[in-house]
């Protein structure tokens, strides 16, 4: 069962690797948005201050709304999505296997490069220390939430715009916690409830969402 | 050893099938026919466990599927329309990749032999992207041949094969009809088995085994 998880989590790092230009995608989009910004608006460190969370948070979010389509759509095009679905091993696993995958190509890159886009935005030290942790804990709730929208809306054509719909609503707290997090580290105030609750979430999300990603999968192969 | 109950499938309001009883036991092969939309696809599918009838149900050793799912898919295979093979990884990896589903850990050398007898000999390191659509639907004939199961589901099989390749098809399925394994298939083109063979006709709700 464990050996599943790793050969899919393999395969999946294996055919990103092959295919680098989409794995940059995300990335740059976060890059491009948090830098724009500034150029928009007056750059006086004050004011960079007080968007810095929500600009970073944001831009974080939409790079990873941008690539759920990644997630189901080759597999379920290429049809090596039934093969997953009629595996002796429990869905769960290979769903959890993949989201594991997509994390590590988006959601980890974008804590890795966050800090750098924290001190452009002349957040102070402590801050980035907490937009690091708070998004280490929240970019894995958006991708295993994402799983549950794009398994629902992978057989549907230009099922862009439902997915956000439907999937948009349950980032919000992830958003409103994420953000505020570092707003409040900013004060000097201690970030802990913060965090804890993105911690919560986190579990929470790990334990139900492959369990919602492979019956919603089940779903969709039936039609 | 699979039996399905009564099965009725429901496609767009309309009705494909309804009362669909039959039963395959050990090495046995059984061709579904029909027209263009009859729902040959949707039962292989619902036999899979992919796909929810409206009524019956599919047993396996006696048992529902829902209910063993997992012994159910250790002795089952599946091929359908669809390539399942990645344009970035090559030949042994889409094949090893198809195995990993099955928790089936091969040799290398195991896997090449297989390759070989499908005529992909040479080709182990050549990217899926530069492949055939034949060479592709061999590779799955490779992974057949490797899956360890006793009932192969195949739909369409010989689509994009070339004459070797329906002729390998066909001794395939013979020799693992030989092997105890039983097999079901649709398929448009004359396929020449050289065994006893039985049928499910499928069309205007009316089937005669």
């Amino acid at each position: 069962m464990l050996k599943a998880y790793y050969y899919l989590l393999f395969r999946d790092l294996r055919l990103a690797l092959r295919n680098r230009h989409e794995l940059a995608n995300p990335l740059i989009f976060f890059v491009l948005v948090v830098t724009l910004f500034p150029l928009a608006v007056t750059p006086t460190p004050e004011t960079l201050q007080t968007m810095a969370p929500g600009v970073i948070w944001v831009s974080a979010l939409l790079a990873v709304l941008l690539s759920l389509d990644r997630l189901f759509k080759q597999d379920y095009e290429d049809g090596s999505l039934d093969q997953l679905m009629l595996s002796p091993n429990p869905l769960v696993i290979l769903v959890l296997a993949k989201v594991t995958a997509h994390w590590l190509l988006t959601g980890l890159p974008l804590v890795i490069i966050a800090p750098l886009l924290g001190l452009f935005m002349s957040l102070p030290m402590e801050a980035v220390i907490v937009l690091i942790y708070s998004l280490l804990l929240g970019t894995p709730v958006l991708s295993l939430i994402g799983a549950i929208g794009v398994s629902l809306t992978v057989a549907v054509n230009r099922g862009g715009v439902l997915l956000s719909l439907i999937i948009l609503p349950l980032y919000i707290p992830i958003l409103i916690f994420g953000a505020n997090a570092v707003d409040v580290a900013m004060a000097g105030l201690p970030v802990s409830g913060q965090l804890l609750f993105l911690g919560a979430v986190l579990a929470l999300s790990v334990s139900l969402a492959p369990l919602a990603t492979s019956v919603a999968l089940r779903i969709t192969a039936s039609r | 050893m699979l039996e399905a109950q009564s099965l009725e499938c429901v496609r767009d309001d309309r009705l494909l099938f309804s009362g669909l009883s039959f039963s395959v036991s050990d090495a046995e092969v059984m061709q579904i026919e029909g027209h263009n939309g009859s729902g040959k696809t949707s039962l292989l599918r619902i036999i899979c466990g992919l796909r929810q009838p409206e009524a019956g149900q599919v047993m396996w050793q006696g048992e529902s599927i829902k209910s063993n799912r997992e012994s159910y898919y250790e002795n089952m295979v599946y091929i359908g329309h669809l390539p399942c093979i990645k344009a970035d990884l090559t030949v042994l990896e889409n094949v090893r990749s198809l195995l990993d589903t099955r928790s089936l850990a091969l040799a290398n050398s195991i896997i090449e032999t297989a390759l070989e007898n499908v005529g992909l000999a040479s080709y182990e390191d050549v990217q899926g992207k530069a492949l055939s659509s034949g060479q592709r639907r061999r590779i799955l004939l490779a992974f057949l041949e490797l899956a360890q199961a006793k009932l192969w589901i195949l739909d369409e099989p010989l689509t994009a094969l070339d004459v070797q390749g329906v002729d390998l098809m066909e001794s395939m399925i013979l020799d693992h009809r030989q092997a105890g394994g039983s097999v079901i298939f649709t398929t448009h083109h004359g396929m020449q088995l050289d065994c006893e063979m039985r049928s499910v006709h499928l069309g205007h709700s009316n089937y005669q085994e």
